[in-house]
């Protein structure tokens, strides 16, 4: 019989983040088809009561939490004390979890700690006669694979948007506090804060409707011979603005940076998505400027409709990857989409 | 205070990222179809990792940077030629495979027991490098396991900057949610940095390094421990490459105005 542990932190106001109810909503469905099993739920932070009551209704068997100022940033240190006492404590053989920063770089290597195996970035997960199956991608996003494992404790890290969040009434819960003790060898370091661009500069919005994919073209000269980076720059910050939308940019236009070419000036690696950067989930995206075949398309490997904007009607980037190719000057199009956009607001 | 660092950068091999790429079923689970004979590379997280590794290495004096490569032989030999040109570091080579589809906590063993068996390796002095995720398994995984083999309990991931303080204590930037990178302060060694992309552009061929580690790279193939990797209680259901083809509508003869109504009336939708 599977003991399945849904592990989740509060935030620093207590309340759970969106990921924690999607992990719920995959965990309660795999408790469903898995007879006899038992839902243990596993919270970390600094309070973790509200949060709990949240999700007091869900049907959990158990609520256990570890709480106190040591558990409310994320360090692995303390975190991983957590996490090993909740699984401990509620003899769990499988493990779920949203794969956030946060549990991403500790339940590895908790899962080590306790002789168990890890499988992070999953996107489904389901359960058939008593067999779990899991599905995740290998070679960044290329290729899908279904396994399943006989090895306990088994740590299963959900991709955030990828599940169906569990909605329900909020309740009060019956949490049992455990007491967590560190050494001093937990607490070598201390989190001193988050570093985050101004809210007006920041363009990467993980909660979009809209990824609009920056490409290397806008940086290339156009047709009168010229480059135009600084108009570029403000067509797309102007459509991010007025769309709500994130930016995600190719590599090749990341990596111009470094060779001393021009370059979008808000541009980081953070916003990088393909081979060697993100891959963000989004309801749409518009990529523009882009090019390149696979592996350089895996960027947009999560985006469920996709439009381009692109010079080359048989760009790789976009044919039989797109649903929709538009053959124009994204400058031209950008620049009035801008206006519409702005006539709206 | 002396801050001299034993950096270890764990880093494998990865099918060069333009490649096709098919897997193919076999009875030792799946791999990649021809994967002998795609060009390789080194692992590009891992390969910012090593960058910043020999960085800190170059600016701090005293310390040494190794390089713990689990990969086939022939293959690892082809890829060194090229990274052992970049920056000075010692090769420790396994020969076994390489491949995204190896078992992470098997990897993890082998890599651990090899880095515990370094001549002199003092613990107080070490930081243990490698990429975040690898672009073969992409998990993110293995790094952590290795960690926790060695006793590090002070671990980062997805690190874009690694300072050091007045006093020895470490600053370190990760990468969390929505374009956030969290800050950290350390105490000091030992600690596991996974790295992201960091700062450092690759750095050129320098014929001069690569000879110097030649010396090196050479034995430490001649000698590579064979590694076999079990797989043990992981089945694969599946492996298939995406349906990816989408039946594009191809728009060409409208204006600019008409395409951005059209995506106007897209996005409001």
């Amino acid at each position: 019989m599977e003991t399945i542990l849904l592990l989740i932190n509060t935030e620093a106001d207590g309340s759970l983040a969106k990921p924690a109810f999607e992990a719920l909503g995959a965990a309660k469905a795999l408790r469903a088809g898995l007879p006899e099993a038992k839902l243990a739920v596993g919270l970390v932070g600094q309070t973790v009561q509200s949060g709990a009551d949240q999700i007091g209704a869900c049907g959990a068997d158990a609520f256990l939490g570890v709480a106190g100022a040591d558990f409310a940033s994320p360090r692995y240190a303390s975190d991983a004390a957590a996490a090993e006492a909740l699984v401990k404590a509620a003899q769990a053989t499988l493990i779920i979890a949203p794969a956030t920063a946060r549990w991403n770089r500790v339940l590895p290597g908790v899962a080590q700690r306790l002789g168990g195996r890890a499988d992070t970035h999953v996107t489904g997960l389901s359960a058939a006669s008593g067999a779990i199956t899991i599905n995740r991608w290998y070679y960044r996003q290329r290729m899908e694979a279904s396994l399943q494992r006989t090895h306990r404790p088994w740590f299963i890290l959900l991709d955030p948007g990828s599940q169906s969040a569990w909605q329900g009434a909020a309740a009060t819960a019956s949490v049992r506090i455990l007491p967590v003790t560190l050494s001093e060898a937990c607490q070598r370091t201390t989190v001193v804060g988050v570093r985050e661009l101004a809210a007006d500069a920041q363009t990467i919005r993980p909660d979009a409707d809209l990824l609009l994919v920056a490409g290397a073209g806008w940086t290339k000269k156009q047709a009168d011979g010229q480059t135009h980076v600084k108009e570029a720059e403000e067509l797309i910050l102007g459509c991010l603005k007025l769309a709500r939308a994130s930016l995600g940019s190719s590599k090749s236009l990341v990596d111009l940076g470094g060779e001393g070419q021009a370059v979008l000036s808000f541009l980081t690696h953070l916003n990088q998505i393909g081979q060697t950067g993100s891959t963000p989930r989004h309801p749409k995206g518009l990529a523009t400027c882009c090019h390149g075949e696979e592996p350089h398309t895996v960027g947009w490997r999560f985006i469920n409709e996709r439009r381009a904007i692109s010079l080359d009607p048989n760009c790789g980037w976009a044919r039989g990857k797109a649903d929709v190719l538009y053959v124009a000057d994204a400058f031209a199009v950008l620049a009035r989409l801008n206006q519409l956009l702005a006539a709206a607001s | 205070m002396s801050n001299e660092y034993q950096i270890v950068v764990c880093g494998s091999i990865v099918p060069d990222p333009l490649q096709t790429l098919e897997p193919v079923s076999g009875p030792d689970g799946p791999s990649l179809r021809n994967e002998m004979m795609l060009p390789a590379v080194l692992d590009p997280w891992a390969s910012h990792a090593l960058y910043e590794a020999a960085h800190l290495a170059k600016n701090t004096p005293g310390s040494k940077v190794w390089l713990v490569s689990l990969g086939p032989k022939a293959k690892l030999q082809q890829v060194m030629m090229t990274v052992a040109q970049k920056v000075p570091f010692e090769l420790i080579a396994l020969d076994g495979p390489a491949s995204g589809f190896a078992e992470a906590a098997e990897v993890a063993t082998v890599l651990a027991e090899a880095i515990a068996a370094i001549p002199g390796l003092d613990r107080s002095k070490l930081l243990l490098f490698g990429g975040w995720e690898s672009a073969s398994r992409g998990a993110g995984v293995t790094m952590q396991m290795v960690a926790e083999r060695l006793g590090i309990l002070d671990q980062f991931q997805g690190v874009d900057e690694l300072k050091v303080l007045p006093g020895g204590a470490l600053e370190i930037l990760e990468r969390v949610e929505g374009g956030k990178q969290q800050v950290s302060r350390c105490a000091g060694p030992p600690a596991l940095l996974g790295w992201a992309t960091g700062n450092l552009p690759e750095p050129r061929n320098n014929p001069q390094v690569g000879m110097a580690n030649m010396r090196t790279v050479m034995p430490a193939l001649q000698k590579a421990k064979p590694v076999k990797l079990a797989a043990a209680g992981v089945s694969f259901a599946s492996v298939a490459l995406p349906k990816q083809l989408r039946e594009t509508r191809i728009v060409k003869d409208k204006s600019p105005d008409e395409i951005a109504r059209e995506i106007f009336e897209w996005i409001k939708r």
